[in-house]
């Protein structure tokens, strides 16, 4: 009886999180492109392109690390600034694991490999009013780097052809991508406080003691600036 | 299809990462409840950095880009995003050429 019940639940989870996934992916095909685009602009081959959004698969880490990318490669500020970016998926996971109580060990630490905002949000929905089980999770998670890897090679191929990003505006793409981003998340002063302070420092930070250097000054003046702002009941 | 080997060490050092700060929530899992001053300075994060990487482009290149960002802020308050970064690099193109 249980297991009829489980078999007959198990296509359905699969297909409501394929469901909630799919407006996902058709919006990261037109981001995906961007990124190989510019990527590519900036001497990285299809192939890097492809490697990365597969093995990193975090948009924001690596529109950054393209932003900051020259050559020699600065290794040590890319990663500093992947770890920053991604630090919120610390609080992320730490939120969703207590909710995965029907998974396996493997499929945790496999699960949490394709952990993004959008997946993690679409499970914390689910868990309000279901139980999360491993076909949902994973339809919700796992599908979403066919568009990030396949968007993200086609625009390498096509930055490739496209050549001189200058001449399109595109090597402005992404500080009008991060614009938007942070237009989205915006919470009122704390917002504005560590835009003014990040933005600041690091543009000064960046003149005088040039790159890297500025996205550590900028990120950690923002970052006191937010906490210098904000009231002790603003993030409850 | 090449493959350079610092871009290759780069991209595997990033993935490293991105995958602890993934799984970190199932060793630390309920040991990390921020509330608060610490929350909102942990929330801001990813703008403050987001800033920090683009303004070398946005504030430190010449008033074009400059502009073209304050044109991009103001696009991105009642535009989805696409077309936020459609205004923004329109901009910019428009801007330069003027310059």
């Amino acid at each position: 009886m249980n297991r009829i019940r489980f078999l007959s639940r198990l296509p359905s989870d699969a297909a409501a999180g394929t469901r909630d996934i799919a407006p996902v992916m058709v919006a990261a095909v037109p981001i995906g492109l961007l990124f190989g685009a510019v990527a590519a602009s900036k001497g990285l081959s299809v192939l890097e392109v492809a490697l990365m959004s597969l093995l990193v698969f975090a948009g924001g880490a690596q529109f950054a690390a393209i932003e900051l990318w020259t050559y020699p490669v600065p290794v040590a500020a890319i990663l500093f600034s992947t770890l920053l970016v991604n630090a919120r998926h610390v609080l992320m996971s730490a939120s969703l694991a207590p909710k995965l109580s029907g998974f396996s060990r493997p499929q945790r630490y496999l699960g949490f490999f394709f952990l993004t905002d959008e997946a993690w949000a679409l499970a914390e929905k689910r868990a309000t009013d279901a139980r999360i089980t491993p076909a949902y999770y994973f339809a919700v998670a796992a599908l979403l780097p066919l568009a990030w890897v396949g968007a993200s090679a086609l625009g390498a191929l096509a930055g490739a052809v496209l050549g001189e990003p200058e001449r399109f505006g595109a090597d402005f793409a992404f500080a009008a991508l991060f614009i938007g981003l942070i237009a989205g998340f915006n919470k009122g002063r704390i917002t504005v406080a560590t835009v003014a302070a990040s933005g600041g420092v690091a543009a000064l930070t960046f003149l005088t003691f040039g790159a890297p250097w500025h996205v550590l000054a900028g990120a950690l003046a923002g970052i006191l600036a937010a906490y210098a702002v904000a009231r002790p009941e603003d993030a409850a | 299809m090449s493959l350079d080997a610092t871009t290759l060490f780069t991209i595997l050092g990033m993935a490293l990462v991105t995958y602890a700060t993934r799984v970190a929530g199932l060793v630390f899992a309920d040991r990390l409840a921020l509330s608060g001053r610490a929350k909102a300075a942990f929330d801001a994060i990813p703008p403050a950095v987001l800033i920090a990487v683009i303004a070398p482009t946005a504030l430190a290149t010449g008033w074009p880009e400059t502009l073209a960002a304050v044109v991009t802020a103001i696009a991105a308050l009642r535009l989805p995003l696409l077309a936020t970064i459609a205004v923004g690099v329109a901009a910019v193109v428009a801007l330069r050429a003027i310059a």
